[in-house]
């Protein structure tokens, strides 16, 4: 007979892995509830284009199922779109692929940022990030079993992750260097030197490099670098991209990462049992973006460059002080003037102005003090919200001059 | 330059401060380009698009082909005046194909297009014959798109 009276179940409270319970929700969640009763807001929080995918290639993607383009395509995607995708790498960026086993095509360049950090990452291996930096990289580090050590930067450098930093707290774990420029939240992009002195430490310790180059495409007045495509990089970097942010193609979910064989495979271990594939509708569109689609990005890149002219001479105007922004498409501007923090700042703003912008520290703690603003919206939801903004600043900055 | 065209070309309305801000170059110059554009004739005139149907109006549109015979050492172009000099055409070009000129005219209502058509354009000299088509119904004009569903906000409000 059984004896049922034995040990009485204890209540379990682990049923959530420790490593998801800890992890921080993000910084942008909370904002989101606040506005989602709240109307007449304008809202400068967004990152993703204004613009919608232009229309041949929507109209590529709507063909391909009218022909019936339904099915999963091999795990690595349409060998068509990686030959294009080669082709495209090689022209831009002149780094030469091979379209057979070093390219994976990705559910967005998301993706290929986690299978990155999941397939090389062994438990309790460093990686390293800038601070601030885009709110995925030091969660999918940890997700990965690794560290994320994030590594100050601030206005004064154009917030550049510098390498004589990055050498002051390399370690025997350090596995590898995760960058994503030009960058969320600050728009700062990375110059030759800047990269190239990078690349001598990734040689130097025998250090992998991660590069996010999801906003590539968005550069003002200077030259993307492309990680891989400095000398000796190829073999060691790990080239994460996608067309959300150059073809405005935010929701179809379509990346792809660039690599040597032995990385993609790797990475394609992991994709094909938890993807399969990226979704063949957006594979397609994908070929057309890259096939026909150069004029597009080229006209929404001279119109953001427009809105980020007049946003951050605006802004500077207003008194809230933002070094120029050369890549993607955020400013990024100080607001240490007001006396408030980042959090209050944005709080405050959204309530008082109905303005929302993101505060700085939900991308790291050196966001501190900063908040990012998109500009990424129409020119007179720009003017709109910035007179909004400036009222703002200009009340409380009065507020404090009277207090004193 | 050519920017400062496109920004006005999308918002006639855009202030030379802002365009100057925009091109990143001085309030001065943008303000001189635009001045030298005026007089040349670069610049025709600062105007709005107006979705009349909103506003209750109902002109009545039609697009008439006109075959006409040219005239020696004036080509086409005399004839053309005399056509478009008619307050009743908004638009006239010469055109290849089956026929020559392809106008745009409106009307109050269809008598007013078809007594144009009839007392005025078929009469004249040089005019061969007119096929006349009304309008139905306009979805794009000057590159803005009419008739669309209301914008609705796609994005969510705050995304990383």
């Amino acid at each position: 007979m059984l004896n049922i009276k034995s040990a009485p179940i204890q209540a379990r409270d682990n049923l959530i892995s420790q490593k998801v319970d800890s992890l921080p929700p993000s910084g942008i969640r909370k904002f989101f509830d606040l506005l989602s009763f709240m109307e007449d807001v304008i809202s400068l929080g967004i990152g993703e284009p204004d613009f919608v995918t232009p229309w041949h290639i929507r109209e590529a993607g709507t063909y391909s199922l009218g022909k019936g383009y339904t099915m999963y395509t091999s795990n690595s995607g349409m060998l068509e779109l990686r030959q294009e995708l080669t082709n495209y790498l090689e022209l831009h960026y002149g780094v030469s692929y091979h379209p057979e086993h070093e390219i994976l095509i990705t559910v967005g360049s998301s993706e290929g940022l986690d299978l990155a950090m999941r397939a090389i990452i062994n438990t309790g291996d460093e990686v390293i990030i800038p601070d601030p930096c885009y709110v995925a990289y030091s969660a999918n580090i940890i997700l990965a079993g690794g560290v994320p050590i994030p590594i100050p930067t601030s206005a004064e450098n154009n917030f550049v992750i510098e390498a004589t930093e990055i050498e002051a707290r390399i370690t025997k774990q350090t596995k590898a260097i995760l960058i994503g420029y030009p960058a969320n939240p600050t728009g700062a992009v990375m110059s030759k030197s800047e990269c190239s002195a990078i690349a001598e430490l990734a040689k130097k310790y025998n250090l992998l490099v991660i590069s996010d180059e999801i906003y590539a495409r968005l550069v003002y007045g200077v030259e993307h670098i492309c990680f891989p495509s400095l000398p000796g990089m190829k073999e060691r970097t790990i080239l994460i991209g996608g067309f959300s942010k150059s073809h405005a193609m935010t929701g179809w979910r379509i990346g792809y990462v660039a690599a040597e064989g032995r990385f993609i495979q790797a990475l394609t271990k992991i994709h094909q049992y938890t993807m399969l594939c990226a979704p063949t509708m957006a594979q397609m569109a994908a070929i057309e973006a890259l096939r026909n689609g150069e004029s597009e990005v080229e006209k929404m890149v001279q119109e953001y460059n427009r809105r980020r002219r007049l946003m951050v001479k605006r802004l500077n105007e207003i008194g809230l002080s933002c070094f120029e922004p050369k890549g993607a498409f955020y400013a990024f501007p100080s607001i240490k003037a007001t006396g408030m923090n980042s959090e209050e700042f944005a709080e405050r703003l959204l309530i008082e102005e109905k303005v929302a912008v993101v505060p700085g520290p939900a991308f790291g703690p050196c966001g501190e003090g900063f908040v990012r603003c998109c500009y990424a919206t129409s020119l007179p939801n720009i003017e709109e919200a910035l007179g909004r903004i400036s009222r703002f600043v200009s009340k409380h900055k009065k507020v404090q001059y009277q207090m004193r | 330059m050519k920017e400062i065209f496109e920004i006005l070309e999308q918002n006639a309305r855009a202030t030379t401060e802002q365009i100057s801000t925009m091109v990143d170059k001085p309030v001065s110059e943008v303000e001189r380009i635009i001045k030298q554009a005026e007089k040349d004739g670069a610049i025709l005139k600062y105007k709005a698009i107006i979705n009349w149907t909103k506003l209750g109006e109902g002109d009545i549109w039609a697009l008439i082909e006109v075959r006409v015979t040219p005239q020696r050492g004036v080509g086409f172009d005399a004839i053309a005046e005399r056509i478009y000099q008619f307050p009743e055409v908004y638009s006239a070009y010469l055109v290849s194909g089956t026929y020559d000129l392809a106008i745009l005219v409106k009307g109050k209502n269809m008598q007013e297009i078809s007594s144009f058509v009839t007392e005025k354009l078929a009469p004249l000299e040089r005019v061969q014959s007119t096929v006349t088509h009304f309008l139905l119904k306009r979805y794009k004009e000057n590159g803005e798109t009419f008739h669309l569903p209301k914008e609705i906000n796609k994005r969510l409000p705050i995304t990383p």
